[in-house]
């Protein structure tokens, strides 16, 4: 980079396993939201089982966000709305600064929660008519403004995912603030972590295994872009020279390599299903498809602890 | 000195470590004045500083800097410790408030920065961008702590704690116009003495936009753990290239998304 600071006499914040597991959820809820848009919007009409599948992945794991966030602030959890308003004496109201990113990410979590909660419930409407089990709904988030409404959550998605990283790089801690890659580090491991989760839940979903391929090839691609991020971000901190406090989580860093690679031997078709394929390579896939999800998850959740704690040593 | 303290006017601290004797009565008289308990005593083993650092319960500390040559010189000529009072310098252009997200920290009337503990909420991202290390949480409360400049002090007409307690006048309170022209004084001093290495440190505007607390250092500032001019950045700096490799990361995400998703006609 161009500028960077190589000097910080820098507290570490302590943001530990809480902060962990939020940005862990948050680049899914994202990236869940994100590939079950795409599904829906660009893929075949038999992709809408993933994509509602993608939906309510995205609800539940943006559920868990909050309380990791709320938990995090301590002895002062029960203030966690001054996110929202600022309670100064005299300057009372909503506060909003848009050149903090904690500020930014905290409005859009609330408004991405809005899309990804009607999308959830929209597809629990939709999933009851399929089964009979309610009259037909109706399409109330069909047509133009339902896509419409769709792509508006996935860009506020793919702003959930990757902000956690420009909110480190907004910072003046080593590792961190040496670098402009993390956002969109965060955003290509998020949406691979999620291509690999809805890959794995598909296996509950018999419906949705028809998307099974197109989700493993989807994530070889974000893969490859992870990796790509990676090897500048590490080029970025070598100059900045504090690529040296990665050293001692180097079982993180490989854990994460080996979560890209397994998503990318997956993507090479070895392993994958075809969309046609039968019960028996259901099943075959169903158990590769598990046990590379998970190092794909790993991967992810390593990912952010090695950037969380090289900074704070 | 004898100042009256009237808000709307800037104030602030000019240091000066040239004559700072490590007697730590800065660190006593904040911790009487502003009720702080201080941490459990530990033995550091290193010099005369068992405080360590400035954290939520030291918002001054006396920095003993070994700059003790291994080789013995001859009499009076040697260097030995370098010794600074250090404390929040209360930056024009803050870190900690610029990325505060609840409103916290404040400028006040009397141009110092100051943490509402009513208003915090204990997120910790004033103390992530501090470039100085000053900010730290206190656990009992979960809100960020620091040096207030004796913000309540300076409210009934009282100069801060640590300054009036200072028995060789090494921290100096007043309006900063005061400071910086006494600063400019004794640097000249020093630099007729022959002291050629005798720098100001926050003086003018080349780190955060000046500092309210500010400092005569006798040596360069990385010596004493202060970030250079060159290496004095807000944490904004990064906020447009953060964001912009975000978004082409996005859109070839959402590329890659299409080619893997794309309808491709019946099998």
């Amino acid at each position: 980079m161009i500028y960077l600071a190589a000097e910080h006499f820098v507290r570490a914040p302590q943001w530990t396993w809480y902060i962990l597991g939020y940005f862990f959820f948050a680049g899914l809820t994202g990236g869940s939201y994100a590939l079950a848009t795409l599904l829906r919007l660009v893929g075949e009409p038999r992709d809408e089982a993933a994509a509602r599948l993608g939906f309510y992945t995205s609800f539940v794991t943006l559920l868990i966000c909050p309380v990791l966030l709320t938990t995090d602030l301590g002895a002062s959890w029960w203030k966690f709305w001054h996110m929202l308003v600022d309670v100064t004496p005299g300057d009372q109201g909503l506060i909003f600064k848009y050149w903090s990113p904690m500020s930014v990410g905290v409005w859009a979590l609330l408004i991405f929660g809005l899309f990804s909660a009607v999308s959830a419930l929209e597809s629990l409407a939709l999933d009851r008519r399929d089964r009979g089990t309610v009259g037909d709904p109706g399409r109330p988030m069909g047509g133009v403004l339902g896509r419409a409404f769709n792509a508006v959550g996935a860009i506020l998605a793919l702003f959930i995912a990757s902000y956690t990283g420009v909110l480190l790089s907004v910072s003046n801690q080593p590792v961190w603030s040496d670098t402009w890659l993390l956002g969109g580090l965060f955003l290509a491991s998020g949406l691979s972590g999620s291509a690999a989760l809805m890959a794995l839940l598909s296996r509950y979903r018999p419906a949705a295994a028809f998307s099974l391929g197109r989700l493993h090839q989807a994530d070889g691609y974000f893969s490859i872009l992870e990796l790509v991020l990676l090897v500048a971000f590490f080029l970025t901190i070598a100059a900045a020279g504090t690529a040296g406090r990665t050293v001692p989580f180097l079982p993180l860093w490989l854990l994460a390599l080996v979560g890209i690679g397994s998503s990318l031997v997956e993507a090479r078709g070895e392993m994958r299903i075809r969309p046609s394929g039968g019960s028996a390579a259901v099943a075959r896939a169903g158990v590769d498809t598990l046990v590379v999800s998970v190092l794909v998850l790993l991967g992810v959740l390593a990912l952010r602890a090695a950037v969380i704690f090289s900074a704070q040593q | 000195m004898a100042t009256t303290i009237k808000p709307g006017e800037s104030y602030g601290f000019f240091t000066d470590t040239s004559i700072c004797i490590g007697c730590k009565a800065c660190e006593v008289a904040c911790k009487e004045w502003n009720q702080l308990q201080g941490n459990e005593p530990k033995f550091l083993a290193d010099s005369y500083d068992n405080t360590g650092q400035l954290d939520a319960q030291n918002w001054r500390h006396v920095k003993f800097i070994d700059d003790v040559p291994a080789q013995s010189t001859a009499a009076g000529n040697g260097t030995a410790f370098l010794m600074m009072s250090d404390v929040c310098k209360h930056c024009k252009h803050a870190s900690c408030m610029e990325v505060c997200p609840t409103g916290a920290i404040i400028r006040t009337e009397f141009d110092t920065v100051f943490i509402q503990q009513d208003v915090c909420n204990g997120c910790r991202n004033c103390v992530a961008a501090c470039p100085y290390s000053v900010i730290a949480i206190n656990q009992s409360t979960g809100t960020a702590h620091k040096c207030t400049l004796c913000y309540d002090r300076l409210q009934g007409g009282l100069e801060p704690a640590c300054a009036k307690a200072c028995p060789t006048q090494s921290i100096q309170f007043g309006p900063l116009a005061d400071l910086q022209k006494a600063a400019d004084v004794r640097l000249a001093a020093l630099h007729t003495q022959g002291i050629s290495q005798a720098q100001l440190y926050g003086r003018d505007d080349k780190v955060y936009g000046g500092l309210n607390a500010f400092f005569l250092l006798m040596d360069k500032p990385e010596t004493y753990g202060l970030p250079n001019a060159e290496n004095a950045g807000l944490p904004s700096r990064n906020d447009l290239g953060g964001y912009i490799g975000a978004l082409v990361t996005a859109v070839l995400g959402v590329i890659a998304g299409i080619v893997a998703f794309r309808r491709r006609g019946a099998p």
